[in-house]
């Protein structure tokens, strides 16, 4: 064993036991050199987790190999304790996944409502309820449902985003760098939306370029280095920790 | 002054045949901004599919004409064109299985489906060809005019006369019938939306779970249903010609391109103003400004812009307008 | 440079189906189809630079061609003075006024400020412009086409040697695929295909209707030619000779002189134009293409300007194109505007790329061959076999005159089928890009 090796080693966090969806000593790449090393990220019922880290850590890369868009050459992703490593990313939204990714994540010629619709897609029953539960979730998209998303504003867009994804009523939602290209004011509100999202029971599974605010309102904090984890705790513990302050918050 | 003459003459002369080749335009333009929405290529068979629709329609009107059935007033051909439809749907569906499905999941560039589509063209011409032959049909019968110019003008006691064909009041009928049928199904059901999804944000509508064969299928049906529309309603108002309906490409694509391809609404409004521009550019404007001159002021020449031999490069030039000023069509196409 | 024996071969077979068509059918034709096929070969060598060297999808083959054609009327015919004196002051100020008016909208949108007054006055200049135009010019035209309508009505050329005719040809397509590519280069594929073909008819529809010019859909026959016709060929005393030595009656052998005569002369302009375009390839230049089209991204990236470079190119394959028309002009000693058809004369040109090898210059002259070759030797093998599958119908059926009077339509089933096969099983062609 190398040195690396058992650096990596020694950072990989414990799975905890009531994980709704878990990603465990996931190793791979597209096709040439490996990007991920051994990464676990996990996420609790109704809890926030989120994976932050600098710039090429292989933090969104993470987040598809969850997702089942980047293939594993060894370790295993496991939703409610089923194994899904093998499932193409259209099934596990059949299985209760949910994924905004962080670009062209609309339909910009339909309307808010049609956008909704068609995160619905898969769904047979009636749809109205759910429907119902974003509009209160997002007031905004209520009022603007007859508009096509393609003239909404950033943050508007993105909470069209968030809502498609939670039409599918998943029990774990995935979100890419939410707050990327958006003010800081809609960024608030959005982690705010995001919160009252995990209230209703959802988990969110999040990778964000905002570490500070994101952290803030994290349960459990990844952070990321060179495709390896290297802390892992508590969103508050992670902002008090020094060492994680000096080298990923500035200070 | 007499603005009653002349706008009769400009309703018998323009507006009317206009409308009605705006109507076949349009049709075919929808076909062609389906699939390039859908399938993200601009396909050059689709003139040779709209004649291979009418092909089988034409074929189909002998034969029922030679058992001694007709429509009555309207042309017979209205009667097969459901078998028009299902032979083109039927010839798109397994070009597509041959031919474009390999390509498609190769993920090639555009282009090499354009390609793709220039070798569907040459087969279905040849096919067309070979089994009609090149030659014009006409395949109109039936009651030929629903208002007769003559007649107008004995009734009305007026110097200028409206006619109406039944080519071109079916055209118009048809075609309106089609295109709100299609916005229904578009906006309104959710295989239609489905589609107008995957349009939009192909990953996105993989990520919703829309079954993207099925997608590309119903655009096949939907393109082959509108070629094959287009191409009888066309062959009903001027006569069947393989090569005419080759040509028909270039206004179908520029009617496609100023209205934003990919933009059904788009499409119709390319239709229309093609069409419509075509007429008025070639229309000699003497008969319709001597009604509206002053007594001793009427033109001597014709007042024609081009000769209607030009048809083609005035829908040309319009395109190459639409190009250079908004590259993305009045109605907000795909980008380039 | 190792020999490759592939190429070697591939030609050699080629030339052996030549020689058997001249032994089993006859020479003559053996000509016909190399004349034919050397000329094809120049036009997929333009069409090849083009795609093959920089991905620019040209379906508009045909009107090149044809604008090289013109070229040959122009610059050879004999000046017909009555055209001249009757309209022709009157048509050349109408074409002044038309560049003049073009200019000065171009001047004017230039200039003046964005704004609703600028629109206007566009619009006012082009319409001022177009009345003068028509003022002038139809009435010239008209009195031009009343001269002699039954053999002349037209301004004639220059009276030149035809052989001039021949880059003057590539001159007018080049500047025709200027005019093109300076609008439509910049955009996706798949409009450059679409401005292209359209640009073709158009210019089709220009020589079929503009009688003034080049006499219309009357064609302009009796066309000079460079090479003796098989009766001046009589007199010549190798002729005679080569009929002796042959057995050939003297008559026939001095058609394939004549005819020969064009093959040497045509294989002299593809064998240039094939040590330009290798070398071209193989220079810093012929790299940089590749590399563009290979990956645009980087190469606009690295700061070169692709869409001149792709303008370039296009000019100069259409400049090959219209060479290419010139000459089957020359070689056919007529104008006919009325055959010019988009299947003949520019989607065959491309079944001949792609089969030959998309991207090889040597593997699109093959193609030019082999295909010209296959368009007209199907026609026969197809009658035949239809004659063999309708058998079942009876002599008299009228389903089976019916196919067999459509059964020439057979090859441009074939062409596509081949076209389609060969980009699915061996999208690298015959010659494939090294």
């Amino acid at each position: 064993m190398s040195a690396t090796d058992i650096d990596t080693e020694s950072h990989i966090p414990p799975v905890p036991d009531d994980a709704v969806l878990v990603g465990e000593r996931m190793t791979g790449g597209y096709g040439g050199a490996d990007i991920l090393h051994s990464c676990t990220i996990a996420v609790e019922r109704g809890k926030i987790a989120v994976v932050v880290g600098p710039n090429g850590a292989g933090k969104s890369t993470a987040m598809k190999a969850v997702f089942g868009m980047l293939p594993l050459r060894e370790g295993s992703v496991r939703l409610e304790g089923r194994d899904i490593t093998g499932l193409t990313p259209q099934a596990r939204v059949a299985e209760g996944m949910a994924f905004v990714p962080q670009n062209n994540n609309i339909f910009p010629s339909m309307t808010v409502r049609e956008n909704l619709e068609m995160g619905a897609f898969l769904r047979r029953d009636g749809i109205a309820e759910t429907m119902q539960q974003v509009y209160e979730l997002f007031p905004i998209l209520g009022e603007k449902r007859e508009q096509p998303t393609g003239e909404l504003s950033g943050g508007q867009r993105q909470q069209v985003a968030v809502g498609r994804a939670l039409m599918t009523r998943p029990s774990v939602l995935m979100l890419d760098e939410p707050t990327a290209g958006v003010s800081p004011i809609v960024m608030d509100e959005l982690f705010d939306r995001i919160i009252e999202v995990a209230r209703t029971g959802i988990s969110i599974l999040m990778v964000e370029q905002n570490a500070r605010q994101a952290l803030a309102i994290a349960d459990t904090g990844y952070v990321m280095v060179q495709g390896r984890n290297r802390f892992t705790d508590t969103g508050q513990a992670l902002l008090a920790d020094p060492e994680v302050r000096k080298s990923f918050l500035g200070g | 002054m007499d603005p009653l003459n002349a706008l009769l003459a400009l309703t018998n002369f323009v507006l009317i045949p206009g409308i009605a080749y705006g109507s076949q335009l349009a049709l075919g333009a929808l076909g062609v901004t389906l699939i390039y929405g859908i399938l993200r290529f601009a396909n050059i068979a689709h003139g040779d599919v709209m004649a291979f629709g009418t092909m089988w329609t034409i074929l189909g009107t002998w034969l029922l004409k030679s058992w001694g059935v007709s429509l009555g007033f309207l042309p017979t051909a209205l009667l097969v064109l459901p078998f028009g439809i299902v032979m083109t749907v039927l010839y798109l569906l397994a070009a597509d299985k041959l031919v474009f499905s390999f390509y498609r999941k190769q993920r090639v560039r555009p282009v090499t489906l354009v390609m793709a589509s220039l070798g569907v063209m040459f087969v279905t011409n040849g096919l067309v060809r070979l089994i009609i032959g090149p030659g014009s049909q006409y395949f109109e019968d039936g009651e030929r005019f629903i208002i007769n110019v003559r007649e107008f003008m004995a009734t009305t006691g007026l110097e200028e006369g409206v006619g109406l064909r039944t080519a071109q009041a079916l055209t118009i009928a048809v075609a309106l019938i089609v295109m709100v049928a299609l916005f229904w199904f578009l906006n309104r059901t959710r295989t239609g939306k489905s589609m107008r999804a995957y349009s939009d944000n192909e990953d996105l509508a993989l990520l919703s779970g829309i079954n993207p064969d099925r997608v590309v299928m119903v655009t096949w049906i939907l393109a082959g249903g509108l070629a094959a529309i287009a191409g009888v309603l066309f062959g009903l108002d001027k006569g069947f010609r393989p090569f005419t309906y080759f040509q028909m490409l270039l206004p179908i694509f520029a009617a496609a391109i100023v209205g934003g391809l990919g933009n059904p609404m788009g499409a119709i409004a390319g239709g229309y103003i093609i069409a419509l521009s075509e007429m008025s550019i070639t229309y000699a404007w003497r008969r319709v400004v001597a009604h509206l001159a002053p007594e001793g002021w009427e033109p001597n020449n014709l007042l024609q812009v081009l000769s209607s031999d030009y048809n083609l490069a005035v829908s040309f030039a319009i395109m190459v307008l639409v190009l250079i000023f908004r590259p993305t069509g009045i109605f907000r196409g795909k980008t380039i | 440079m190792s020999v490759n024996w592939r190429n070697i071969s591939l030609f050699s077979l080629m030339g052996l189906l030549l020689i058997m068509t001249g032994v089993n059918q006859s020479w003559t034709l053996a000509l016909t189809i190399v004349n034919m096929g050397l000329i094809s070969s120049i036009m997929a060598l333009g069409v090849n630079m083009q795609w093959g060297y920089a991905g620019l999808f040209n379906v508009g083959v045909m009107g090149y061609t044809a604008l090289g054609g013109l070229a040959v009327v122009l610059i050879s015919m004999p000046p017909v003075g009555e055209a001249w004196s009757a309209g022709g002051f009157g048509v050349l100020l109408g074409i002044l006024i038309g560049v003049g008016t073009i200019l000065a909208a171009i001047a004017l949108w230039n200039r003046m400020a964005p704004g609703k007054l600028r629109v206007l006055a566009l619009i006012a200049v082009l319409v001022g412009g177009f009345a003068l135009n028509r003022y002038f010019f139809l009435p010239a035209a008209a009195a031009i086409e009343a001269v002699n309508p039954a053999s002349e009505g037209y301004l004639g050329g220059l009276g030149l040697p035809v052989l001039l005719a021949w880059p003057v040809g590539a001159l007018f397509a080049a500047a025709a695929a200027w005019l093109i590519g300076r609008v439509a280069l910049g955009l996706r594929s798949d409009y450059l295909a679409i401005a292209t073909l359209g640009i073709s008819e158009i210019i089709i529809n220009f020589l079929k209707n503009e009688d003034w010019l080049s006499r219309g859909v009357k064609n302009v026959v009796g066309l000079p030619r460079p090479i003796p016709t098989p009766v001046e060929m009589r007199q010549y005393e190798f002729v005679f000779q080569l009929s002796q030595m042959t057995g050939l009656p003297v008559n026939r052998m001095a058609t394939i002189a004549s005819m020969a005569g064009f093959a040497l002369l045509f294989l002299l302009v593809l064998a240039i134009l094939m040590w330009l375009a290798e070398k071209a390839l193989n220079s810093p230049w012929g790299r940089m293409m590749r590399a563009i089209r290979d990956n645009e991204t980087a190469a606009r990236a690295m700061g070169k300007d692709v869409t001149k470079r792709h303008l370039n190119i296009f000019v100069l394959g259409s400049a090959v194109c219209g060479l290419a028309g010139a000459m089957m002009v020359t070689l056919d000693g007529q104008l006919n505007p009325g055959t010019y058809e988009p299947l003949r004369y520019t989607f065959l040109i491309w079944v001949m790329v792609i089969v030959g090898g998309q991207g090889n210059n040597w593997g699109a002259v093959l193609g030019g061959m082999l295909i010209w070759f296959l368009w007209v030797q199907v026609e026969p093998a197809g009658r035949w076999l239809a004659y063999v599958l309708t058998s079942g119908f009876g002599a008299d059926s009228a389903v089976r005159d019916h196919i067999m009077n459509n059964v020439a339509h057979m090859r441009l089933l074939t062409m596509g089928l081949a076209m389609l096969l060969v980009m699915r099983f061996s999208p690298r062609g015959l010659i494939p890009e090294r």
